[in-house]
């Protein structure tokens, strides 16, 4: 029984740990896309390879300040927003998330090429950039704090508050967009582009100021990544990491201010609490080992959020925060 | 923006014409139970013009000229000339693939011609984006409704207005800086969604809003923008009778307040009741013009709308005649003599029977 007490603290860590950080802010990004634009971005996770590698190119190849890095990594990504969206944007939404999803995996290729060493470190990434960002943690980065029953280091700490101050910035900045005469547009434009043309509004750019929105909040993901984990690795970024953030987004409600944060942090909860509490069952011999041994637990938890979306999906197709009725229109 | 002053020479023209029409409006409301006035002005100014294609108006505010779309094989819109008077409501009709969609498309610059220029006040429309187009002043409808359905009614006629502050992204992030507008726009919207009966809904979602009242929404919604020409598209299609009627009014009351109206319809009585100007497509060409009730008189027109040979193949008389000749032939082949057509004819057919 203590064992699945500990496994709930350490799922509760996960719950609010740098990962559903990471996530909520891809999940915060992708909203601002898919949930209030309907742009389909499927490879938001290419915004976050460059925001984290535009930290540790800068600091550790370059020999810039954290800060100067920080603005690098925002920089590459409004870029890559450009560079995507001014051929698709004019086209059907398929275009955009085929190039998305190309873009994404092309990227992470490129970055962990023979070629891209000198600069990405290849497949054994970055590391040591950012000492001098939990070098500013008010307590000793080094130092353990027992919080709820789990264990902290200082520099986590510093770096979870942080990740959570913005979130709290971005979720307050979609929610003020939203309610402004411009996120009325861009949901518009979301049910119907040419009725919002007729109606004199530049659909084209009101497009691409979300993609670069959405994209520069994922991007500060991919930082919180990269200095939660003190380095920088290509394959880190796998594009899976885009479906998650999609599943975390439709878990707590799409066109939500607090959809994304939410679903992100339930998703990482549920994650780490299959993950330990099916070990604990299995040490235990609860579960027998012929029946599931401790080897394929990460693959099962998986299949677990599979099953919990497909009956969310089923149950509550609005997920946590939507409204039933607005979801059931498109039904019709 | 190259379009802004040439505006000013739009807006300079129409207060003026704005007063006549509502002068003329207000005489004969008080006075005596006469029509209103305004139909007149534009009915009046094209009383006296021939009905031929192309011909010029006396006040045009649309010009089209050499207007081509091609899609692949297809001359989808093949217009000449075609001028648009002001302030009436011209009716735009023709059998279906006729080309009236595409013209529209072209117009509000949906759709770029192959060939071919159009104006409005003398500005050139042909290379601008849907949305400059839009921001001239004129707006359109769709055939197939556009409500936006996952925005509340209220959001969908805000929408429509234009110059909006708080549209901008930086902007939109200061409260303060387009609150008044919004409150402006909002009581504007109230005002319009009164007059076309929508106010009761306007917090749900357009989505569940009847087909009738997205058309009269979305003729609301481009209302809102404070156009100087609406172009409607299909207004009538799929409603019933009832709202038919009342759209008609609305369409009419557009006409009074000094709006261009150019629609598509196939309601023949529709289009006799409001337009004073009825222009005819058939594949691709505008084909005749002229008041409506010239129209129905059209040889041209009748024959586009029940196709040009529109006598039966073959008479009783001529079938006959082809079968007796066959059936001499056939008789000729088997008998030496031949028979007497006619005879032959009968017998077999009583024989049949």
């Amino acid at each position: 029984m203590s064992e699945l007490l500990d496994a709930f603290a350490i799922a509760g860590k996960a719950f609010f740990g740098f990962q559903a950080i990471f996530f909520a802010l891809l999940a915060i990004g992708i909203n601002v896309h898919f949930g209030y634009t309907g742009l389909l971005n499927f490879g938001q996770i290419a915004f976050a390879m460059l925001g984290g590698f535009g930290i540790a190119i800068s600091v550790s190849m370059w020999g810039l300040p954290f800060w100067v890095g920080v603005l690098v990594g925002v920089a590459a990504a409004v870029v890559l927003a450009l560079l995507l969206g001014l051929p698709t944007l004019r086209l059907r939404a398929d275009y955009l998330s085929i190039v998305t999803i190309a873009a994404a995996e092309g990227l992470r290729l490129l970055f962990r090429s023979v070629s891209a060493t000198p600069v990405t470190g290849g497949t054994r990434g970055l590391s040591a950039f950012n000492a001098d960002f939990i070098n500013l943690a008010p307590w000793d980065p080094a130092g353990r704090h027992q919080i709820l029953g789990t264990s902290w280091s200082g520099g986590e700490l510093w770096v979870a508050l942080i990740g959570w101050l913005l979130v709290t910035v971005f979720s307050l900045l979609v929610w003020q967009l939203m309610r402004s005469p411009w996120g009325r547009v861009v949901k518009a434009i979301r049910e119907d582009e040419d009725a919002v043309r007729a109606l004199g509004k530049n659909v084209y750019a009101y497009k691409m100021q979300a993609l670069v929105l959405g994209g520069v909040i994922g991007a500060f993901g991919g930082m919180v990544y990269a200095v939660a984990t003190g380095s920088a690795i290509p394959d880190q970024y796998q594009n899976a990491n885009t479906f998650l953030a999609y599943a975390a987004l439709i878990l707590g409600g799409a066109a939500r201010v607090l959809g994304p944060v939410i679903g992100s942090m339930l998703l990482l909860f549920i994650l780490q609490f299959a993950d330990t509490g099916l070990r604990a069952l299995i040490d235990n011999g609860i579960i027998p080992e012929a029946l599931l041994s401790s080897t394929d637990v990460a693959q099962i938890r998986f299949v677990l959020v599979g099953l919990g979306l497909m009956l969310l999906l089923v149950f509550r197709p609005q997920g946590i925060f939507g409204d039933r009725r607005e979801v059931m229109l498109d039904a019709r | 923006m190259p379009a802004d002053p040439s505006a000013h020479g739009a807006h300079a023209a129409r207060p003026e014409e704005l007063s006549t029409a509502q002068a003329a409006a207000a005489l004969p409301g008080t006075a005596t139970a006469g029509r209103p006035a305004p139909q007149r002005l534009a009915q009046a100014a094209l009383k006296d013009l021939p009905w031929e294609v192309g011909v010029a108006k006396p006040d045009p505010a649309i010009v089209v000229d050499g207007v081509t779309r091609v899609f692949g094989g297809l001359t989808a819109v093949s217009v000449d000339h075609l001028e648009i008077q002001r302030g009436g409501i011209t009716g735009l009709i023709g059998p279906n693939g006729a080309g009236k969609t595409t013209l529209f498309n072209l117009m509000t610059g949906f759709d770029q011609p192959n060939t071919g220029t159009w104006s409005f006040d003398g500005k050139d429309l042909g290379k601008l984006a849907p949305h400059q187009v839009a921001r001239l002043g004129v707006v359109r409808t769709f055939q197939l409704t556009k409500a936006l359905s996952r925005l509340t009614v209220l959001q969908n006629m805000l929408l429509g207005a234009q110059g909006q502050r708080g549209e901008g992204f930086l902007r939109a992030l200061v409260p303060g800086g387009w609150r008044a507008q919004e409150k402006e726009n909002t009581e504007k919207a109230m005002d319009l969604l009164r007059r076309f009966k929508l106010d009761a809904k306007k917090d749900d979602f357009a989505g569940i809003l009847s087909g009738g009242q997205r058309k009269l929404l979305e003729m609301a919604r481009a209302l809102m923008s404070d156009p100087k020409v609406v172009m409607l598209d299909e207004p009538m299609a799929g409603v019933n009778p009832a709202l038919t009627q009342s759209l008609l009014g609305h369409v009419k009351d557009l006409r009074e307040e000094g709006m261009t109206v150019i629609f598509v319809e196939h309601d023949m009585d529709v289009v006799r009741d409001i337009s004073d100007w009825v222009v005819v497509m058939a594949a691709g060409k505008v084909i005749a013009e002229g008041p409506p009730e010239s129209v129905s008189q059209n040889q041209a027109v009748v024959d586009a709308y029940l196709g040009a040979h529109h006598d039966a193949p073959l008479t009783v008389e001529e079938e006959d005649r082809v079968l007796a000749e066959v059936e001499a032939e056939i008789a000729r082949e088997e008998q030496g003599p031949p028979r007497v057509p006619h005879a032959n004819r009968s017998d077999e057919k009583d024989g049949l029977v």
